[in-house]
Order: structure tokens, then C-alpha cells, then sequence
């Protein structure tokens, strides 16, 4: 990807490229995946890892394509992807509104930053019995769950992100007599959103940690469940596609992050694009 | 601690000053920064402001630029005053264009933003990002920043201190450049960008200047007007030159 419409002159542009580190190629980079792979197909078809460890690749596969097939494998990537993106948006909506209430005023840091910081020391994951008595066995306390572990960090970088702008900067905006409003939209907001960023990065990879817990402890739908049920007939094929699905969505939603910034972090010399 | 509310007037026309403290006063806890100082800036004038660090040159600064309200005494401003600060301090996230255009307003922003690029010799850098420029390029932004609001008072905080030498000389010339473009604008005078530059820079004072103060302990300790045609060559003002040194504290070696 290119950066947009800058014409950087012919000297700076080299130096650009000096700074970009050497890639290994692709297909180099494949080759231990692809030779432990080999390995693990070797080891099930010997006997030498029986299934009920672990399922042979060749196994997970064909499982994997008829799980697909079948309809269950995405029925259950449907179920669990809405509730990460409703428990995501209802936690980012909350951390993001309440760092700007205490990012942006004393009285808001007094009000909202002391209960924040008590209750992120809490173990979210310990939360659970309590939600089950509040909200029963149904979506709500997955979504929940999933919301109170984005928030926080969310929070946490946002506010930091507000409060370490550069100071030289707010003061440069104060000179041009820009009202407060223009500061926070031109000054502050951008200045604490690549710290934003990072804390959205952590919180997509909380949001799928806390739903594999949430629906470990009782669903009756969705990836969690899946495993679930297969564990209790020592499917490891079943387990082990499961897996796999849940780190392919956490990758995608990480490159979905890195997209935006991208976009987002365009003005920064240290950014290149891959 | 100053207590009293300091009198600031921004006044929007026909004072006879372009800025004017009386008994201008600043303290950080014990210590008195400015000491009751009287200064007086003309329209159209030129005034280089000299002082070791710590002698209350970026507090006076800082002061005039409205940034400090804990001040005692007097300090009228005429009309816009406009800062450009010894760091570019560019918002990163805005292309130069947009950093110059910002805080103005009406559709007219953006023609004005490229004409004050065009002025300071960057018409061509105004989609670029403020990280890939160079830090005279920079600070050439800084300025048209500064200008683009038609400023009564520019105030000039050590801009150029951290350039190389060969761009310092350009932007001496750009800044005289600008300031004699300004500066005669309006017949009576009243336009004129008057330009407040404060340095620790004897030769760079002596070469833009109409008048040269240098600030001591809180008060003005010595001033003078330097009445060389420009362009000038600092070695030409070698008397002006060593007496100014002097009152900074700094003892010439015979030659």
C-alpha cells in the first residue's frame, strides 16, 4: 500500500526506503509451518499420537470442510461473532465515553478515573457467577462479559493517550485562538489516537478471550459450545477446527485494526506501509 | 504568588502602540521574573530582545503571547499577535496546508493557508506531512502559520536557535523579507506587522533589528537602536557588537 498523494522528494523517498527492513519471502517463511505439519501427520498415522489426544491434520480438515458443509461450523462462527460485535460496541461505547468524561476534565477524572481504576483490578473472568445470578444462562451475560473486558482497556489508553498530548502543542492551538471545542478536534482527539488505537488493539484481543470463557461456562450455541459438546464424545477433530476458528477471527479482527491505522496513523514518519 | 488580576487590553484599534507594558511584573513563587519592566513596541518596528537564559525573554514572550494570566501590571496588545515558538510545533496529524489554515475560518481559509505557503517558499509542500520536513522547511511553515492571520505583533521565540547555519541565514533573510512585505501595508502606519524577536544571539539581533534591548534581571538593562541600512553585515556594527556582549556578561578576548 501506498501512501496517499505525497510527493516526497526524490532524496527523502530514499531515505524511506533505506529504513525498510528486509522481508524474508513468503513461501521461506512457510516452510517450518508447513514441515511441523508433516511431522504431527506423521506421528497420528503411525499411532505414535492417538485421537484421543489429538486428531491427525488430514482428520481436522475433512472435519473442518464438513462441519462447513453441514451448516453447524457457520451457524456457530455467526452466533459467537454477534456477540463479540455487540459486547465490543457496547464496552468500546462505554471505555471511549468515559476516558473523554475524565480525560477531558478534572471533574470528570475525580468522578469516573477512581472507580475505573478499582475495578479493573478485579478478575473480570471471576465474574461470572455473579452475572449467571444476574442475567440467567442467556446471551446477556456472554455479551457482558465480553463488554466489561473491552472497556477497561479501552479506557485506560484512551485516557493516557488525552493526557500525554504534547503540552507544546495545546499551547501552539491556544495561540492561534482556536475555542476549546477546535482544541479538543484538532489538537487533543488526534494527538491520543494512536494510543487509542493500541487500546483497541488489546481490547479485540480481550473481547475473544472473554467470550471463549463465557461460552465454555454454558451455551448452547456457538463456538464454545461446539467444543464443548465435542469434548464430551472425545472429538479432538471438532476441538482442535474450533480452535483454529477462534484464532483465524482474532487475526482478522487484529488485521482489521492495523487497517485502520494505517489509515488512520498516515502522518507518521516511523509508519511503512507492508 | 501575584494575586491582582492583571490588566490586559486587547485593544482593536488607533492605540499609538503596537504592544506597551507599565510596571510589568511576574513572579514564580519568591522569585520575580519581570521586574516592574516598561517596554514599548511601535507599529512597523523591529525589536530584538536579548538575555541570558533565565533573564525573563520567553516569560515576556509568553506573556504578550496571552498565555500567562498570572501577571501583575499593565500589557496592551493592538490587534492579532501571532507566535512562532523555537520548535515548529506543527500538529503532526495535519498536512502543512491544514496547520496553516488552522483556526481560520470562511471558504476563503484554505486560498489564504496556500498564499502564506507561497510567501515563505513552500507553495509546492502544502499536501506534505510536517514529519517529512526538513526543520528549516518546518519552521518556514511555522511562519506562514504565524502570518497567515495578519498579525499586528509577531513574536518570534529563539526560531531560529536549533536550524544549521547556512539555513539560518536564509531564514534571517525570509523573516526581513516578510517583515518589510507586511510592513508597509497601510500609509498611517497602522498595519504594519511590527515584529518582537527574542534571542540570545548578539549578530542575529544586530542584522534584523531597529532596536536592540537586553533584558537583565527582570528589567529592560540597556538598550539601543541600530541605525545601519539593511542589508547589514554584523561585523559592520563591531562597536554595537561588543558593548551589547558586554552587557550580556560575556568579556570579548582582545584580538
Amino acid at each position: 500500500m501506498s501512501s496517499p498523494a505525497l510527493d516526497l522528494g526524490p532524496a527523502r523517498r530514499a531515505a524511506r526506503e533505506r529504513i525498510r527492513v528486509p522481508r524474508a519471502s513468503g513461501l521461506f517463511r512457510l516452510v517450518s509451518p508447513i514441515v511441523l505439519l508433516l511431522l504431527w501427520q506423521a506421528a497420528s498415522s503411525s499411532g505414535l499420537l492417538p485421537e484421543r489426544l489429538v486428531a491427525s491434520p488430514v482428520k481436522i480438515a475433512r472435519t473442518a470442510v464438513g462441519l462447513t458443509t453441514a451448516g453447524t461450523l457457520p451457524d456457530a462462527i455467526m452466533v459467537s461473532l454477534q456477540r463479540v460485535a455487540i459486547g465490543f460496541a457496547i464496552g468500546a461505547a462505554a471505555g471511549v465515553v468515559l476516558a473523554l468524561a475524565a480525560g477531558l476534565s478534572r471533574l470528570g477524572e475525580n468522578a469516573v478515573d477512581p472507580p475505573m481504576q478499582m475495578l479493573r483490578a478485579l478478575p473480570f473472568y471471576g465474574l461470572i457467577p455473579l452475572f449467571i445470578l444476574w442475567f440467567g444462562i442467556g446471551e446477556t451475560p456472554k455479551v457482558a462479559l465480553v463488554a466489561l473486558g473491552v472497556a477497561f482497556p479501552l479506557y485506560l489508553n484512551t485516557f493516557a493517550g488525552i493526557r500525554s498530548v504534547d503540552g507544546r502543542l495545546t499551547e501552539a492551538g491556544r495561540v492561534l485562538r482556536l475555542s476549546r471545542t477546535a482544541l479538543i478536534r484538532h489538537v487533543i482527539l488526534p494527538g491520543a489516537l494512536p494510543q487509542t488505537l493500541v487500546g483497541l488493539r488489546q481490547s479485540l484481543g480481550v473481547a475473544w478471550l472473554a467470550l471463549i470463557v463465557a461460552e465454555q461456562v454454558n451455551a448452547d450455541s456457538g463456538l464454545g459450545w461446539m467444543i464443548n459438546d465435542a469434548r464430551e464424545f472425545m472429538r479432538t477433530d471438532v476441538i482442535v477446527v474450533g480452535l483454529v476458528v477462534y484464532s483465524a477471527l482474532g487475526l482478522l479482527t487484529d488485521a482489521f485494526v492495523r487497517l485502520i491505522e494505517r489509515r488512520a496513523l498516515a502522518w507518521r514518519r516511523a509508519f511503512q506501509p507492508a | 504568588m501575584a494575586t491582582s488580576l492583571p490588566t490586559r487590553v486587547a485593544s482593536t484599534g488607533g492605540s499609538a502602540r503596537a504592544a506597551s507594558t507599565r510596571s510589568f511584573t511576574r513572579s514564580f513563587g519568591d522569585r520575580t521574573i519581570l521586574d516592574r519592566l516598561d517596554l514599548d513596541i511601535e507599529h512597523g518596528e523591529f525589536v530584538a530582545l536579548l538575555g541570558r537564559s533565565g533573564s525573563g525573554k520567553s516569560t515576556l514572550l509568553r506573556a504578550l503571547a496571552g498565555l500567562d494570566p498570572e501577571t501583575d501590571g499593565e500589557l496592551t496588545v493592538e490587534g492579532t499577535v501571532s507566535v512562532a515558538f523555537q520548535e515548529p510545533r506543527l500538529l503532526p496529524w495535519k498536512r502543512v496546508i491544514d496547520n496553516v489554515a488552522l483556526g481560520l475560518n470562511g471558504p476563503a481559509a484554505k486560498a489564504k493557508a496556500h498564499r502564506a505557503l507561497e510567501e515563505v517558499g513552500l507553495g509546492e509542500l502544502g499536501g506534505a506531512w510536517p514529519l517529512t520536513l526538513s526543520g528549516g522547511e518546518a519552521q518556514r511553515a511555522s511562519l506562514a502559520r504565524a502570518l497567515v492571520r495578519e498579525p499586528g505583533l509577531l513574536l518570534l521565540d529563539e526560531p531560529f536557535s536549533a536550524l544549521d547555519a547556512l539555513t539560518r541565514i536564509t531564514m534571517h533573510r525570509l523573516v526581513l523579507d516578510l517583515w518589510t512585505r507586511h510592513g508597509h501595508g497601510d500609509p498611517a502606519g497602522r498595519e504594519r506587522l511590527s515584529v518582537l524577536l527574542v534571542t540570545h544571539d548578539v549578530d542575529e539581533a544586530l542584522l534584523l533589528a531597529d532596536r536592540v534591548l537586553v533584558l537583565r534581571e527582570g528589567r529592560i538593562a540597556y538598550e539601543s537602536r541600530v541605525a545601519a541600512e539593511r542589508p547589514r553585515r554584523p561585523h559592520d556594527l563591531g562597536t554595537l557588537r561588543a558593548e551589547l556582549l558586554e552587557q550580556l556578561g560575556v568579556e570579548e578576548g582582545t584580538p
